[in-house]
C-alpha cells in the first residue's frame, strides 16, 4: 500500500468531518428553537468526533509529526483538504438545512461503500459513522420538507439555499489520482459511481418537499488540494485560536 | 492474584458518568479484558464517535485499576463490532426505566423508524403508549426527547442504534 496516499486520504476524510463539525457548533446557543439548537449541537459533536477517530488514526499509521489535536488544530489554511461545501458559513436556517441533506445523503452513500473496504480500520469506521450518519439525514430530510412544503416564505428560502449550494456538489463526486490510487489498491470508494444513485434520492425528496432540482453543470473545486474559500481563514482563526496562543494547551 | 473474571468486575464498579445507574460493562462500553505477559489490557468502544464521556471513562478505569494496586496495564478504543444498544441486558434496560428513561427497544437500529413508520415508546412514568417524539435529538448523543400524552411527562428516550 502506497503510505501517503493513504494518509491523504484519511486526512481528507477527516477534514470534511472537522470543518463541517465546527460550523454545526457555531449553531450552539443559537439555534432558532431550542430543539434545534440541541440537535445541531449533538451532529456537530457526531462529526468532530468521526474526525478525532480518522485523525487519530492518521497520526498512529504514518509519521506526520502530528498527534490528532496537532493536526486537527495547528495545520496552515493550505494543508486543509476539505471539500470547498463544508466551510461555507451557515447562513440562515435553511441554507445550513440545505447543506446538511445534501452532504449527508451523499456520506450515507459513501459511507455504505466504504463498509466494504479491504482497510478494516476504514470498514470499522464507515460501520460506526452509518449509525449516526442515517439519523443527521432524517433530521435535514424532515426539515427539507417542513420548509419545502410549508409557507411562501419557508419554501422560497429553502430553494434558494439548495440552488446556490449546488455548485459546490460536483467537488464530492471528483476522483483524481489520489482518489484514483485509492480504489485500485481496494480500500477506497469510487466517489464518480455515487452521483446517479445519489441524485436520484434526492429528486424522490424534492418532489415529496415541492421543491425544484438546481440546474448547472460547471462546478467550485480546490478544496482537497488545499485552495480554500475566503472564508476559511475566518474559521480557522477562531477554530484554532486556542492552539495558537497557547501552544500545546491541553486540559 | 487478579484474575480475568475479578478485573471484570473491577470494571462493574466504574459508573457511565452520564448515565451513573449503568456501569460501564452493563453499557457494553468495556469489551473485552486480556492478561499478557504479566500486564492488562482493556479494550473499549465509544457508543457515539463523539460521545465527551469517553475520556473520563478511561480515566475511571485507570484509577480504579491503580487503586487496587495494578499499575501494568493499557487501554485502548476500537471501532469496531460498532456499539449497538442490543448489547444492553433486560437488567441495564430496567434499571435504566428506573431512572426515567425509556429503554432503547430490541431488534436494533430502529429500521422501521428509518423507513417512516412510527416507533412505540412507553412512559417510563405511566406505561402509557401514548406518547410523541419532541425532537430527535435529546439531552446527550444517545437520546431523543419525548413527552407523554397521558401523564404530560417529557422524558428522553435512549434511541437505537
Amino acid at each position: 500500500m502506497n503510505k501517503e496516499n493513504y494518509s491523504k486520504y484519511i486526512i481528507r476524510l477527516a477534514d470534511d468531518a472537522l470543518i463541517l463539525g465546527q460550523r454545526l457548533s457555531e449553531w450552539c446557543g443559537h439555534g432558532p428553537v431550542l430543539e434545534e439548537d440541541i440537535a445541531l449541537a449533538n451532529i456537530s459533536l457526531d462529526y468532530i468526533g468521526q474526525a478525532t477517530n480518522l485523525f487519530k488514526h492518521a497520526a498512529e499509521s504514518d509519521d506526520l509529526g502530528r498527534d490528532e489535536d496537532g493536526l486537527a488544530l495547528t495545520r496552515m489554511e493550505s494543508e486543509y483538504n476539505n471539500a470547498l461545501l463544508m466551510e461555507l458559513p451557515n447562513g440562515d436556517y435553511a441554507f445550513t438545512i440545505a447543506r446538511q441533506y445534501y452532504y449527508t445523503s451523499f456520506y450515507l452513500l459513501f459511507l455504505e461503500r466504504l463498509k466494504q473496504s479491504s482497510d478494516s480500520f476504514l470498514a470499522g469506521f464507515a460501520e460506526k459513522s452509518i449509525k449516526e450518519v442515517r439519523y443527521h439525514v432524517q433530521h435535514a430530510g424532515d426539515w427539507m420538507r417542513r420548509m419545502g412544503d410549508g409557507t411562501e416564505e419557508s419554501h422560497t428560502r429553502i430553494q434558494e439555499a439548495l440552488n446556490q449550494l449546488w455548485p459546490y456538489l460536483g467537488e464530492l463526486f471528483e476522483m483524481d489520482d489520489v482518489e484514483r490510487a485509492t480504489v485500485e489498491e481496494g480500500y477506497g470508494v469510487d466517489r464518480s459511481l455515487l452521483l446517479d444513485v445519489w441524485k436520484m434520492k434526492l429528486s424522490d425528496l424534492l418532489s415529496e418537499a415541492t421543491l425544484t432540482q438546481p440546474e448547472s453543470a460547471w462546478h467550485h473545486t480546490g478544496g482537497r488540494h488545499g485552495r480554500h474559500t475566503e472564508q476559511m481563514g475566518f474559521l480557522l482563526a477562531e477554530m484554532q485560536f486556542l492552539q495558537r496562543a497557547y501552544p500545546g494547551a491541553k486540559w | 492474584m487478579w484474575t480475568v473474571l475479578r478485573i471484570w468486575d473491577l470494571m462493574r464498579e466504574v459508573r457511565d458518568p452520564e448515565i451513573p445507574a449503568l456501569n460501564v460493562v452493563e453499557m457494553g462500553i468495556v469489551r473485552d479484558v486480556v492478561h499478557h505477559d504479566s500486564s492488562w489490557h482493556i479494550i473499549i468502544t465509544p457508543t457515539y464517535s463523539g460521545c465527551p464521556a469517553m475520556k473520563t471513562i478511561e480515566d475511571d478505569i485507570a484509577s480504579v485499576l491503580s487503586n487496587n494496586g495494578i499499575g501494568n496495564f493499557r487501554i485502548s478504543t476500537v471501532l469496531s463490532p460498532a456499539w449497538t444498544t442490543d448489547w444492553m441486558t433486560d437488567e441495564a434496560r430496567e434499571k435504566l426505566r428506573l431512572e426515567g428513561i425509556a429503554p432503547p427497544q430490541k431488534g436494533s437500529a430502529d429500521k422501521g423508524l428509518l423507513m417512516g413508520r412510527v416507533r412505540d415508546v412507553k412512559c417510563p412514568r405511566c406505561g402509557s403508549h401514548s406518547t410523541v417524539m419532541i425532537s430527535q435529538f435529546g439531552s446527550t448523543a444517545c437520546k431523543s426527547l419525548y413527552r407523554c400524552e397521558s401523564c404530560a411527562e417529557p422524558f428522553d428516550y435512549f434511541k437505537c442504534i
